[in-house]
């Protein structure tokens, strides 16, 4: 799960860190209010959205009065932001972040991730904050400062001292940035995060770093124990079909292609829809019913994948581990009555009482079209569709 | 001769008297597996499918000297039950639990480094060694004893290569579901050395997801070390980059993590690609000559 820029400083802002004073307002009228109670001459005004890339996308401006912040906030609230790091619809502006403006001497980038190799959480940092920070690490990784946190002990100062020197900061910069570093660990612990970043952490006209950005993303597994993040949660950043898929704790991810798939298994979903394609088809969607493929949870699975307009066929492939394929034969044969499906069906059941599942389709007299092996499926599938494109 | 349990292995259940500790124990039990004991807190003295019940997984350990640990605890005490595992002189853990927060993943995969104990998962199948001994949720009656080491990072694709190598009657030696999580606890390269070593497995074959950089990793570790055959299968080539994030994640990774920079790799260390699910057991006996 994501947060926006002003929950994430919201955050800092508890943790002690350096953040900006400033208000989110989800009107046009709340943006000039808010200029005057946080008062000064200058602001900055911020869209809200899941996305990096905001300032190239138009959604980060210097304004200096009310009037100006009020014309921005109307015209983002309510529209899409398309940024490069967005889909091509783009991610909806529901709230703008009124804040102090901050004078900026330099920029640092200063980050923190899972790292899958190292088994550890790392901070990375670096000198030449902003946009071009994957441009940096590409072309001259040894820019990229690291720290590894070890899971057993935490984050230690020394840590932030090192990383502060190697940055070339001065004087009250390496406090500074000890403390925001230890500041980020602890946050990062508490909170499950799965990445944190602050690009740019800025070091002010005063001398003093300023968190300027920031973005968290939270692990999923840990919404359970994340209570106060759960509450931050914002629906109108996630895909509306994919949000009712996850209601019935189904994974469905949304894709261009016309045909539909529903798959047991995150892995034997990707290995369905690369097959379809091999055989000259395009995907409609990922879908993974999980273990327990209930009719129940097929038929909502259907009505999901037929929600699409594009979808020309469906393609069910599960394999049986425990499940007996005729219960999920029936499962399918009640959902397809259920939704009223139109378009061809294409069924490949594996594995337990697979064949008793296969003449269960056959003797079901629905357009429901039974095939013997994975690429037969893939063949089926792609000819029911209208062919391979 | 297998890899990591064979049928003297004596096995532990912690979540023994839950659901779905219950129904898999049983099928271990008709599998032929020798569960020894299960382990539920407050339930110590019980007798549950025949078998002893104790509260601590010491005390399990302790009284029937088991070898192994299977693990289906919901995720919130998972970590728990890992480091509980761990410290009880238990020295191969499985966890099937799916869904526990990454950040206790990676004090529990620390502490098992630290105490010299093997963890297989979680989210994860388990593992088989057909005909001896089973400790998960696969379905055994796909499996038959034979030749092909199998480890994967996905379930159900485990189960489509097993029925391959089955229908080619390659048979397998041993199959490891490592998991699909970020942070496993026993990674390919652990699982490639171990079938590397066995005179039972003669191929391998090793199925793999998009994201992370696992892949890439056994690739070098296999033009390195591994002297066996090996077919490849990466599932996600279609998958969409999807929406992110900032910055972190990609520079953590260096741009790797597709599945054509997978496949790549894998080819540069002389691995057997398969681009269809379909086509592992035709691979395989392309490269062995059965």
């Amino acid at each position: 799960m994501n947060l926006h820029e002003y929950q994430a400083k919201q955050l800092f802002g508890e943790y002690g860190l350096p953040v900006s004073e400033g208000i989110a307002v989800d009107t046009a009228s709340g943006a000039a209010v808010a200029t005057e109670t946080i008062g000064g001459r200058k602001w900055v005004v911020k869209a809200q959205v899941h996305a990096g890339g905001r300032g190239k996308a138009g959604g980060v401006k210097l304004v200096d009065s009310a009037e100006e912040a009020e014309a921005f906030a109307e015209q983002w609230l309510g529209k899409n932001m398309v940024t490069y790091q967005t889909d091509a619809g783009g991610q909806p502006v529901s709230k703008i972040l009124v804040e102090t403006c901050t004078d900026i001497a330099q920029e640092l980038y200063l980050g923190a991730v899972v790292d899958r190799s190292s088994r550890r959480v790392v901070f990375m940092a670096s000198v030449e904050g902003g946009v071009e920070i994957e441009k940096v690490a590409a072309e001259t990784p040894e820019k990229i400062l690291r720290a590894t946190i070890d899971p057993l002990t935490g984050a230690q100062p020394y840590q932030g001292r090192d990383l502060a020197f190697r940055l070339g900061l001065k004087g009250q910069q390496i406090k500074q940035f000890t403390k925001l570093f230890l500041g980020l660990s602890k946050l990062f612990h508490d909170m499950d995060l799965a990445l944190l970043e602050i690009n740019p952490l800025v070091i002010t006209d005063e001398g003093n770093l300023h968190c300027l950005d920031g973005k968290i993303n939270i692990d999923g597994n840990s919404m359970y124990r994340q209570p106060k993040l759960r509450e931050m949660h914002d629906p109108s950043q996630d895909d509306e079909r994919e949000a009712q898929a996850a209601e019935w704790e189904l994974n469905y991810v949304a894709l261009d292609g016309n045909i539909g798939c529903m798959v047991n298994g995150a892995g034997l979903a990707m290995g369905t829809m690369d097959i379809v394609q091999l055989h000259g088809g395009s995907p409609a969607n990922f879908l993974d019913v999980g273990g327990g493929a209930t009719k129940e949870r097929v038929t909502e699975a259907f009505k999901i994948i037929l929600s699409d307009e594009n979808v020309a066929a469906v393609l069910v492939n599960i394999f049986g581990g425990i499940v007996r394929c005729d219960l999920i034969a029936e499962g399918v044969i009640g959902a397809v009555n259920e939704v009223g499906v139109e378009v061809p069906v294409v069924v490949r059941l594996e594995g337990n009482n697979a064949e008793l599942g296969r003449e269960v389709l056959k003797t079901s007299g629905l357009n429901i079209i039974a095939a013997t092996s994975l690429s037969d499926a893939a063949e089926k599938v792609v000819a029911a569709a209208g062919g391979a494109q | 001769m297998s890899i990591l349990v064979d049928k003297d292995t004596k096995v532990i259940c912690q979540g023994f008297t839950g659901s779905q500790g219950t129904f898999h124990s049983e099928q271990a039990i008709e599998y032929g597996t020798r569960m020894v004991g299960g382990v539920t807190p407050g339930k110590g003295g019980q007798i549950h499918l025949c078998i002893p019940v104790f509260n601590t997984v010491l005390e399990a350990f302790e009284e029937t000297g088991a070898d192994a640990s299977v693990i289906y605890v919901p995720a919130a005490f998972c970590k728990d039950s890992i480091l509980e595992a761990a410290n009880s002189g238990i020295k191969l853990i499985v966890c099937i639990t799916e869904g526990i927060p990454t950040l206790d993943m990676l004090v529990a995969k620390e502490s098992c480094d630290q105490l010299g104990v093997r963890l297989i998962g979680p989210n994860c199948p388990g593992i088989i060694t057909p005909g001896e001994c089973k400790i998960g949720i696969m379905p055994g009656h796909i499996h038959v004893p034979g030749k092909v080491g199998i480890v994967s990072r996905s379930g159900t694709l485990t189960y489509e290569a097993v029925k391959q190598t089955t229908d080619h009657g390659f048979g397998q030696s041993s199959c490891v579901g490592i998991g699909g999580d970020p942070i496993p606890g026993s990674n390919f390269i652990d699982v490639l050395s171990l079938f590397e070593a066995d005179p039972q497995t003669e191929a391998i074959v090793m199925i793999g997801e998009i994201g992370g950089t696992a892949e890439e990793e056994a690739a070098a570790y296999i033009k390195a070390n591994v002297s066996k055959p090996i077919v490849a299968y990466i599932a996600g080539v279609t998958a969409p980059a999807g929406k992110r994030m900032g910055h972190a994640g990609a520079i953590i990774s260096g741009g790797k993590g597709t599945a054509d920079e997978k496949f790549a790799a894998l080819q540069d260390a002389g691995v057997k690609t398969v681009r269809s699910l379909a086509e592992i057991g035709n691979g395989l006996s392309e490269i062995t000559g059965w």
